[in-house]
This record gives structure tokens, C-alpha cells and sequence, in this order.
């Protein structure tokens, strides 16, 4: 069971967003560079999220570019999972490769604050604060295999091949 | 059962019979990173258990991004990726080569390719009949060292265009056309696959630029048909017993057809901050710019240098605009100078900056001004984009772009062509 705070951004939430490529130089320094994620989206959001809360967005989460840096600083902030109506193919992607989950479920009810319980397993989301449960979609077997393994490289580690 | 592009090509790259929705497992046949994805694919690839390149000879380290690095930091990265070359045997592709995607298409990819980049525009090469994806750096160091990767075989849009364009418009105007039309998710995880009449007359320059705003609709890849016009390009570049005709089948499965007519686009603009916000270029009228871009992976070559250029012919450029020129390779350069291109880009008042991304992506060579607009023929117009969250970003054709450097307003290149 994951617990945390909702951060709640709206839609189309890009990578730029996320981590802008004027960080670029930043790259190979990630605690230097985990301190601007989403910067251009919330600029206090790294300053107020915790350990195990949840990034909230709406449509087309993390469209844009291909760079990993995006889930990466997301997870190095401590976020347990992305929650979002729906996610950017390369972004979905790149997260899942890093063992972060995310969801897809109609977050149109989830408010900045809301306290959230989430478990994996049951694919529910609880907010606590407003009293709601939603169900989220099944992440596809290929994806769920990489991310129970803790990301992609794990994986391979493990299995030594793709084993799907 | 007839195929699609898309299930054309994973159906051989997995040995299999692969249909839309499987899981197939790919030969790779081209790998590469850029000098933002790059060290930390190179360093995934270090610490993981991986030791040897798959295939050294079609894995590809670019230095594009940042070239040549402005600070210390990114000369560090460029450092990394060069070691890493001479280490692992793999190709390194130097400052003032180019950008990774327009040497790709000139040098490496081939019809019926798997190739995986870490770069979301790799879709570029699709213009070839690659299947060709983006990707993060862990599947790309995983693509390094098994030379294989997995994908959902995608769903395919079929884009069918007939009909001839007018003056003025081009391929890059039908391509923010669709996104406008279809939205920055219309498409996302499916392939767009491109036919008809005014697509099978378009020059290879036409293809690139649309296969590579794919992804701008979320879409995994652009596909076009290998045929003559592939045929002749490949033999152009001494590649030509790197073709090989690619067609979908007749009676092929598409999700979803979508008919254009190309006779009734105009040009086209994107407006901030997103690549679907679209307005033909004549309704921003009187819009002010401060920068003209002309280059990119989506239109630096030869044929938009060529439109652009003859626009700005022995003309000057407005005094309140930054008119930058960015060559997408040192090929294109050099043909552009060899045509007297650059010249009368100079003599209008023109920057010339080398071959890469140039200012696209915020790092360099261009950064904008709290407040600034700039019109640029790359592909991305998200807030913040290119190194400002307080600056706006039109997206458009080389001919449009030309035309606003002329008036320092967003100007329909139909009043100057």
C-alpha cells in the first residue's frame, strides 16, 4: 500500500515541464538537477513534496522528449507513483524502465492535498480526503514483469534477456 | 493477412507473424543516443551486466545537442561519450557532423530497419520506411548490449493525401495541419502511416519533416513506403544498395483512414505552447517576433534552406529580428554554400551557426529574452522550451519563417513567393 499528499497538475504536463533542456549541463550531477524537477510547472514542488506523495496529472502526461531524466527526478523527489488521465507513450515507458509506477485512472476528483492511498495489487486509489475510491487500468504484462523487477536493467540482470 | 507498414516490418525484425497489439521482440538494426541521453545511457550500460556491444558498427554516439559545448559541464559529457566510443568500438559522431537524425537518414538507416534512439525524433527516419522510435536511455543501453528490444506492435492511422499543394505550402504545413486536426495525443501509441498521390510525388526533405513531427501527435512511429524516390535519395547519398522497396498490402487493417487534401492547406502555424494549437499564418497577421529559426531536425536541409534563401534573395531582414540559420549536417552545409545559399543568407543579415539543433532545445546558441516571440521550423513550441518559461514559441515552414525574418511579424509566405 502506498500513502502520500496529491500534487496536482493540470494536463499536457510535458518533459520540458518536468525538466527543461536548459539543465542540460546539470545531467551528469542528478541531486543538482532533481532540485528544479517540475520546476516549470510548480516552481515551489520540490521544495514541498515528500516521501511516497503522489504527482497528479491530467491528459497526455510527460509528452515530449525521450530523456529519462524526467521519471528519474520524479522518483529521486521521493514520489511513489504518477497517477494521470493518460500518459505519453516514451514517458510511460522510461518510468516503468525505472521501477516507478504509474496509473491511469480518471483524476479529475483528486485535488492538490488530497490524501491517497494507493494499492498495486488491488488497482485502487483511495482519497481520504474527499471519501472517493477509483479503480486504474492494468498496466500491460510486458510492463508490470519490468517494473516488479524493480526497472529494465534489473530485469535484464536477472533474467539476462528479454523473457516475456 | 495483409499488413500494414508497421506490421510489415516487425513481422520480419521478429521472425514472426506480428499483428497489431503483440508483443514481438525485435532485431535492432541502428542504436543511438545524443549528447543529452547519452552519458546516462552509457552509464546505465557501465553499471548494468552488459560488457560488449551487440553491434559496434550500428551503434552510434552523437554530439549534436550541445555542439560546440557553451560550459564545462557538457564538454565533461562530450568526453564520456568519446571515451566510451573509443572503448566500446562504436561510432562517434562529432560536433559539426550534424544533428543524429538528419545523418541517420543521410548515412545509416535503411527501408525495413528497426532503429531505436534516445531521442524522441528518431521517428525521422520512418521517412525512409524505418521503423524508427524513441526511446529512454535504459532500453537504449539494453538495445546496445542485445542488440534486440521489445515492442507492442502499434495500431496504424492511415493518412491519405491527394491533391497538389499550393505555393508556398508544404509538408511541414500538412503536418501541423494533422496535429491541429488530430491533437498532441490523437495518435499516441499508434503508427501514422502516410499514402497517396501528393505523398508519393513528395521529395525525401517532405518525408523527413513529417515523419518526424510524428510524435508530436504521441505517435511511436511515421511511416512512409520505400519506393522510387527512397531508391533515387539512397543512390544520391552512395547508399544505393542500401534500398529495398517497402509497400503496405492491399487490404492492410488501419484503425482509423484520415483523407487530406493538400490543395486546401495553407500555411500553417503553431502558436504557444503547444504543437496542436494551429491558426493559418495569415489569421497571427501583425504577431511580432523578435527570432526566426530555419533549421533543426525538421527542416534543416537543403530543400528548406533552398525555399528560405530564395525568399530572402537580396533582401534584408527586418532590424527587430534575429534571423539563425542552423544546417542540419555539414552535408547540407557544404551544399548550401557550394549553391550559394549562405551567402545570400549573410548578406540578408542572417547568423549562421553550425550544423545541430542550434537553439531548439534552450541549451545555446539563442536562448530567449523574458517576453520574446521566436518562429522556428523545429518541432516544439512547449513552454520553456527554448531556455525561457517566459518566452512564446511559433512553430512553422522554412517559407513561412522566411517571410516573418523580412517583416518581424508572422507573415503568409503566399505574399512574398
Amino acid at each position: 500500500m502506498l500513502k502520500g499528499k496529491a500534487h496536482k497538475f493540470g494536463d499536457g504536463i510535458s518533459t520540458d515541464h518536468i525538466i527543461p533542456g536548459r539543465y542540460a549541463h546539470l545531467r551528469s550531477n542528478l541531486p543538482e538537477l532533481a532540485r528544479h524537477v517540475l520546476e516549470d510547472a510548480d516552481i515551489n514542488f520540490a521544495s514541498k513534496v515528500k516521501h511516497g506523495d503522489f504527482v497528479v496529472g491530467g491528459s497526455n502526461f510527460g509528452l515530449g522528449s525521450s530523456r529519462e531524466h524526467a521519471p528519474l527526478v520524479i522518483k529521486m523527489a521521493g514520489v511513489s507513483a504518477i497517477l494521470a488521465k493518460s500518459v505519453a507513450r516514451i514517458f510511460f515507458r522510461n518510468a516503468i524502465n525505472l521501477g516507478l509506477p504509474v496509473l491511469i485512472c480518471d483524476t479529475d476528483q483528486i485535488k492538490d492535498g488530497d490524501e491517497l492511498e494507493v494499492d498495486l495489487a488491488e488497482g485502487t486509489v483511495r482519497d481520504k480526503t474527499n471519501g472517493t475510491e477509483l479503480t486504474f487500468g492494468k498496466i500491460p504484462g510486458v510492463m508490470l514483469k519490468i517494473l516488479n523487477e524493480g526497472g529494465l536493467i534489473p530485469y535484464i540482470q536477472k533474467h539476462g534477456d528479454f523473457k516475456l | 493477412m495483409p499488413k500494414t507498414l508497421a506490421e510489415k516490418i516487425l513481422s520480419e525484425k521478429s521472425g514472426g507473424d506480428a499483428k497489431a497489439g503483440d508483443i514481438v521482440i525485435a532485431k535492432v538494426d541502428l542504436a543511438f543516443v545524443q549528447d543529452t541521453t547519452g552519458p546516462l545511457t552509457v552509464r546505465t550500460f557501465q553499471s548494468s551486466s552488459m560488457t560488449e556491444l551487440a553491434n559496434p558498427e550500428r551503434t552510434i554516439l552523437f554530439i549534436d545537442h550541445a555542439a560546440p559545448s557553451p560550459n564545462s559541464a557538457l564538454s565533461n559529457d562530450h568526453i564520456l561519450l568519446r571515451d566510451f566510443s573509443r572503448q566500446s568500438g562504436c561510432i562517434l559522431s562529432d560536433a559539426g557532423d550534424g544533428v543524429c537524425h538528419q545523418i541517420v537518414a543521410e548515412a545509416y538507416a535503411r527501408p525495413s530497419d528497426v532503429i531505436v534512439g534516445a531521442d524522441s525524433h528518431t521517428v525521422t527516419a520512418g521517412g525512409l520506411g524505418a521503423f524508427a522510435t524513441g526511446m529512454g536511455s535504459s532500453d537504449v543501453a539494453v538495445a546496445f548490449g542485445l542488440g534486440r528490444t521489445w515492442l507492442r506492435v502499434p495500431e496504424s492511422y492511415k493518412i491519405d493525401v491527394t491533391g497538389d499543394f499550393q505555393k508556398g505550402v508544404s509538408a511541414k504545413d500538412l503536418i501541423l495541419h494533422l496535429i491541429g486536426k488530430i491533437g498532441a495525443d490523437g495518435a499516441t501509441y499508434k503508427a501514422l502511416e502516410f499514402h497517396g498521390s501528393a505523398i508519393e510525388k513528395m521529395s525525401m526533405s517532405g518525408r523527413f519533416t513529417i515523419a518526424n513531427m510524428a510524435v508530436e501527435a504521441g505517435a511511436k512511429v511515421g511511416l512512409f513506403a520505400s519506393d522510387e524516390t527512397t531508391k533515387k535519395y539512397l543512390e544520391a547519398e552512395g547508399r544505393g544498395n542500401d534500398y529495398k522497396p517497402l509497400a503496405a498490402d492491399a487490404g492492410a487493417v488501419y484503425e482509423k483512414t484520415i483523407i487530406i487534401n493538400a490543395a486546401g492547406l495553407e500555411p500553417t502555424v503553431s502558436k504557444p505552447h503547444t504543437v496542436d494549437n494551429t491558426a493559418p499564418a495569415r489569421e497571427l497577421k501583425g504577431t511580432k517576433i523578435q527570432q526566426v529559426v530555419i533549421g533543426t531536425c525538421t527542416n534543416g536541409r537543403l530543400e528548406d534552406l533552398a525555399v528560405s534563401a530564395g525568399i530572402v534573395r537580396g533582401k534584408k531582414k527586418a532590424s527587430t529580428v534575429r534571423l539563425i540559420i542552423a544546417p542540419a549536417s555539414r552535408r547540407v552545409l557544404l551544399a548550401a554554400i557550394e549553391a550559394g545559399y549562405i551567402k545570400e543568407f549573410v548578406e540578408s543579415g542572417a547568423i549562421i551557426l553550425p550544423p545541430g539543433c542550434g537553439p531548439c532545445l534552450g541549451l545555446h546558441q539563442g536562448a530567449l529574452g523574458d517576453g520574446e516571440s521566436c518562429l522556428s521550423t523545429a518541432n516544439r513550441n512547449f513552454e520553456g522550451r527554448m531556455g525561457n518559461p517566459k518566452s512564446f514559441i511559433y512553430l512553422a515552414s522554412p517559407a513561412t519563417a522566411a517571410a516573418s525574418a523580412l517583416t518581424g511579424e508572422i507573415t503568409d509566405p503566399r505574399e512574398v513567393v
